[in-house]
C-alpha cells in the first residue's frame, strides 16, 4: 500500500470509502505484516505513555521534574485554571497545560512517546486529553485519533521533513500542531477533507518558524511553543469546523514549508547560533550551565 | 522514498529529552553492546561533532551508558545509568574526537572485555531515534536495528554466505536485506542480514558451528 500524499489518500476515500483512521490502520498493517489487533495494542501502549506523562509533570510531589534551564510550570497554569482564571476557555488552557507538563517530563529525562519528535512531544497528547475531558470521549476514539496524526505526520515526513535540524522549528512543532489539528477534526466527526483543511492551516499558521534553542536544550523556547501549537491546533480545528477551509491545500502547504525550510540558514535550524539563542541573557545561561558541568 | 511505519510518527515511546542525542545514543550503544557481546571491562566514547558539545545537556552521556548496560532508548533507568555501571563493574571514559566526514551526532565506542579482548564500534544518531551503525572494528558497514539483526564476523572465504542462506532457509527465516562487508579479499568480514522473523536458537546453533566464524551476534528490531 503506497501513501505519500493526502490525494492518495482522498482517491482511496473515493475507491474504497474509508476514513483517516481505517486508511492508517490499512497501511500499517500492510506495511509491518503485523496483526491489526497486535498493532491497534501497540498504539494504545502510546497513549497510555502519553496520559503518565501528563500526570506525572503535574505531580506536585515530582520536585525534581527540572530541566537545566526551566521545570515545575505546568502545574502554576494548572492552579491559575483550578481558581478559575482561565483566559483562554478550560479546552485550550487544558490542552496548553497538558503540552507543558509532558515537555518538563521529557526535559527531565522522563519517559514520553517523540510525536513526531521529542521536542514536540507536548502538542498531540496535550491537545487530545484536552478534548478528551472536554467531550468525554473513550480512550479507543483517542487511539484512533492517534492514528489519524500518525497519517498526517508521514505525510510531512515523506515530502518536506519532521526535523529542526532540517526544517527549523516548523517540521516539528508546525507539523505536530497538524497532526493534532487533523486529530481534533476527526475526534468531533468533520471530513477527511476537514481534517486536511485543519492541518493546512496549522502549517500555515507556522510557516518559517525558526529553530533556536537556547544553548541547544530542549526546553527554551520548545516548552512555550509546544503550548502554542496545542493551541493553533485548536483553533484551526474550530475554524474548519465552522466551516471556514484552507485555501490552498494540504499537499501544496506542505510543499511550501519544505522550500521555507531548505531556505532557512544553519543557524536557524537547531544549532544555537541564531534567534534568541544567540541573545544575551542566553548566552549567560549557556556560559553558566556549561560552568556547572 | 523513505518507507515509514506509523510508529515512527507516533513514537518512540522514550526517555527525554531528545530523540537524536539520548534515545539515539542509546540505541548506538545498546546495539553496540550486543555486537561485541561479551562482559564489559570498560568502555570509552569518543564524541563527535554535536554529540561532544551538548552531550551533558542532553543526557547523552547517561544515554550512552545505558545503552552499553543493557537498556533500550525506553528504559526509565537511563537517568541512573552511571550508578548501574558501577554496580556491573564497568569503567566508563568520554573523549572527544573529530572523525571528520561523518553524521554531527556520532559516536565512536571502543570496549574492552574481561577477558582482555577490545572492539572498536562507530555509529551515528540520524535524527527521530532512528541509527545507523557504520564502522565495526574499522570495517564499513550499515546496521540499523530496526529488524531482528544478524550480524556474522568471519573470514571471507568462498561458500560462508550459501552456507548461512540454507541454514536460514531451513528455518523458514525470511530475509529482508542481506550485505557483505570487508576490508581485503581472504581477511577479516562482516555479514548483516536483517530479517523479518526473530531467529531460532537452533539456526544460530548451526552458524555458530561453521568454521570461518569468528563471532556471531543476534538482536531483536528495537524500536
Amino acid at each position: 500500500m503506497k501513501i505519500a500524499t493526502a490525494k492518495d489518500i482522498l482517491q482511496l476515500k473515493l475507491t474504497h470509502n474509508l476514513n483517516l483512521f481505517e486508511v492508517a490502520l490499512k497501511y500499517e498493517v500492510s506495511n509491518s505484516d503485523l496483526d491489526q489487533d497486535v498493532i491497534l495494542d501497540t498504539m494504545s501502549r502510546q497513549w497510555e505513555i502519553m496520559k503518565q506523562a501528563i500526570a506525572q509533570g503535574l505531580d506536585p510531589d515530582n520536585q525534581h521534574l527540572h530541566g537545566k534551564i526551566i521545570g515545575r510550570e505546568a502545574i502554576k497554569l494548572k492552579a491559575s485554571y483550578e481558581s478559575d482564571k482561565s483566559i483562554c476557555g478550560m479546552t485550550t488552557t487544558k490542552a496548553i497545560t497538558y503540552a507543558l507538563s509532558t515537555m518538563e517530563v521529557n526535559m527531565a529525562m522522563g519517559q514520553i512517546v517523540a510525536a513526531p519528535t521529542a521536542g514536540a512531544s507536548g502538542v498531540l497528547p496535550g491537545t487530545l486529553k484536552a478534548l478528551q475531558e472536554a467531550h468525554h470521549i473513550e480512550d479507543k476514539k483517542i487511539i484512533e485519533a492517534l492514528f489519524v496524526a500518525g497519517l498526517i505526520g508521514m505525510i510531512i515526513a515523506k515530502q518536506a521533513s519532521l526535523s529542526g535540524a532540517k526544517g527549523g522549528c516548523q517540521a516539528e512543532i508546525g507539523s505536530a500542531a497538524a497532526m493534532a489539528a487533523a486529530a481534533t477534526v476527526f475526534l468531533l466527526d468533520g471530513t477527511m477533507e476537514q481534517s486536511f483543511d485543519g492541518a493546512a492551516i496549522a502549517i500555515n499558521n507556522m510557516m518559517g518558524l525558526i529553530c533556536d534553542p537556547v544553548a541547544g536544550l530542549v526546553e527554551v523556547p520548545c516548552h512555550k511553543r509546544n503550548a502554542l501549537g496545542a493551541a493553533n491546533a485548536l483553533l484551526c480545528a474550530e475554524m474548519v469546523l465552522a466551516g471556514l477551509p484552507s485555501v490552498i491545500p494540504f499537499d501544496e502547504v506542505v510543499q511550501a514549508m519544505k522550500q521555507v525550510g531548505d531556505l532557512l540558514p544553519a543557524c536557524h535550524r537547531e544549532t544555537a547560533t541564531g534567534g534568541i539563542a544567540i541573545s544575551k541573557t542566553a548566552k549567560a545561561i549557556e556560559a553558566r550551565i556549561m560552568n556547572d558541568e | 522514498m523513505e518507507n515509514y511505519s506509523i510508529f515512527d510518527i507516533i513514537g518512540p515511546a522514550m526517555i527525554g529529552p531528545s530523540s537524536s542525542h539520548t534515545a539515539g545514543a542509546a540505541k548506538v550503544a545498546y546495539i553496540a553492546r550486543s555486537i561485541f557481546g561479551k562482559p564489559i571491562k570498560k568502555a570509552t566514547f569518543y564524541l563527535h561533532g554535536s554529540f561532544s558539545t551538548t552531550y551533558k545537556g542532553h543526557g547523552t552521556d547517561k544515554a550512552l551508558i545505558a545503552g552499553v548496560c543493557g537498556m533500550r532508548p525506553d528504559d526509565p533507568r537511563i537517568p541512573f545509568s552511571y550508578e548501574k555501571a558501577k554496580t556491573m563493574n564497568i569503567e566508563i571514559q568520554f573523549l572527544k574526537i573529530n572523525l571528520d566526514d561523518v553524521h554531527p551526532n556520532t559516536v565512536k565506542i571502543v570496549f574492552e572485555g574481561v577477558d582482555g579482548s577490545t572492539q572498536s564500534i562507530i555509529g551515528s544518531s540520524i535524527g527521530g531515534g532512528k541509527v545507523k551503525i557504520i564502522s565495526i572494528d574499522d570495517i564499513d558497514v550499515a546496521i540499523t536495528g530496526s529488524y531482528a539483526t544478524l550480524i556474522t564476523q568471519h573470514l571471507d572465504l568462498p561458500g560462508f554466505v550459501a552456507d548461512i542462506s540454507q541454514i536460514l532457509a531451513k528455518y523458514h527465516i525470511n530475509i529482508a536485506f542481506m550485505k557483505v562487508f570487508r576490508e581485503t579479499k581472504g581477511e577479516n568480514a562482516v555479514m548483516v542480514i536483517e530479517s523479518d522473523d526473530v531467529i531460532h536458537k537452533d539456526a544460530l546453533e548451526k552458524i555458530s558451528a561453521l568454521d570461518a566464524l569468528n563471532k556471531l551476534t543476534f538482536f531483536e528490531a528495537i524500536h
